[in-house]
């Protein structure tokens, strides 16, 4: 079982590209539908409590999948698996990609794709913003928040500042607990 | 460097990485240059090469810095930091808490960590917008990566209002590195 989890998480680590949500439907193509380890709706579980804890899904679902099977060796041999490919690659990328850069054509590729990245963030956040509007039942505060956290770290960017992110999470957890919970 | 600070900022990078890629994408810049890892640029190439592999984005940057500063095992060791807050936790909550995310206080926090996010992952790509925008040589050289930005969001929007369904990530990496490849020539 240890094995079999193992070779079947190495294999969904090697093909999903983009992560995230893109892994959700191999995953449900692999141990939902194929193996039948997890049900559809401990998936769907999974996904909602991925959300709600740091971490990437993929690992969230290596690690409940691995130890459903076979406890806790069972997760660490799901995780192991779905994480030891892209480390394998990302490693041998790293051992040229700073040579590749001197190279001008690819250089000028990257200073675009730069620009690219940066739309790619606004994007993202501009769509999360919305999702949370439409769930959220106190729309002004959330938006509030949004706005101050927004405010904080763009000021500390332009100042030079280093202000840390997981210190204004911190705080985020803390004031959303002090405001949220009082309606 | 001691392995003690390729430790600390990853364990804090994985144990803060809420909203998934892009949430951490501000994490682990801010750890990146806080720690004078890297330069912007660096760090934007960065994205681009682990948002094109496969696995998760946090997972890759961090399997790249770790070798970067200590070979691979610096590699094996920035990756296992990066991951284990969330294998902790998940187990945890498999076993023990399993009622626990559903409580008033925890809901709450959420309530505020997730705007809290959406405002980070927007500051931090405004500035590296600003940043990737007055890197340039000169005022055409910066003009062009203007362009470049203006004609990503018009795709963007325009794929949105055709298919109704929004531009893949892979697909806007490509666009953009091929206008760069041809504007940034002349």
């Amino acid at each position: 079982m240890i094995a079999e989890l193992f070779r079947t998480f190495f294999r969904i680590g090697a093909f999903t590209f983009g992560g995230g949500y893109a892994m959700i439907s191999i995953l449900d193509h692999e141990c939902v539908e194929k193996k039948k380890w997890i049900t559809s709706e401990e998936l769907m579980n999974v996904t909602v409590i991925a959300e709600s804890t740091p971490g990437p899904v993929a690992i969230n679902c290596a690690t409940f999948t691995g130890y459903k099977m076979a406890g806790v060796a069972g997760a660490v041999a799901a995780t192991v698996g779905v994480v030891l490919p892209s480390l394998f690659v990302i490693f041998l990328i790293s051992q040229f990609f700073e040579n590749l850069l001197t190279v001008p054509v690819i250089a000028r590729i990257f200073r675009g794709i730069r620009a690219g990245v940066a739309v790619l963030m606004i994007n993202v956040a501009v769509k999360m913003f919305r999702g949370e509007l439409a769930s959220s039942g106190r729309k002004v505060l959330s938006s509030l928040f949004a706005a101050v956290f927004f405010a904080a770290l763009l000021v500390s960017d332009i100042l030079g500042l280093n202000f840390s992110t997981a210190g204004m999470i911190v705080i985020a957890g803390i004031a959303g607990w002090l405001l949220y919970g009082m309606a | 460097m001691g392995w003690l600070d390729l430790i600390f900022p990853f364990l804090e990078i994985g144990f803060f990485s809420f909203g998934g890629g892009y949430g951490s994408i501000a994490l682990i810049r801010d750890v990146v240059i806080r720690n004078g890892w890297m330069n912007d640029q660096m760090f934007t190439n960065l994205i681009a090469v682990c948002e094109s592999t496969p696995g998760p984005v946090m997972v890759n940057m961090a399997t790249y810095i770790g070798s970067k500063m200590k070979g691979f095992p610096g590699a094996v060791v920035a990756t296992a930091c990066v991951v284990l807050p969330a294998f902790v936790i998940m187990v945890l909550v498999t076993i023990l808490f399993k009622n626990l995310i559903k409580k008033k206080a925890v809901q709450a926090a959420f309530s505020g960590i997730r705007p809290c996010i959406t405002g980070v992952i927007l500051a931090t790509g405004l500035w590296m917008g600003i940043s990737a925008v007055s890197a340039g040589t000169d005022a055409v050289d910066n003009l062009k990566t203007v362009l470049i930005i203006l004609v990503l969001f018009g795709t963007g929007f325009l794929h949105q209002k055709r298919s109704g369904k929004e531009i893949s990530p892979i697909l806007l990496i490509v666009i953009s590195g091929v206008m760069g490849g041809i504007l940034y020539s002349f």
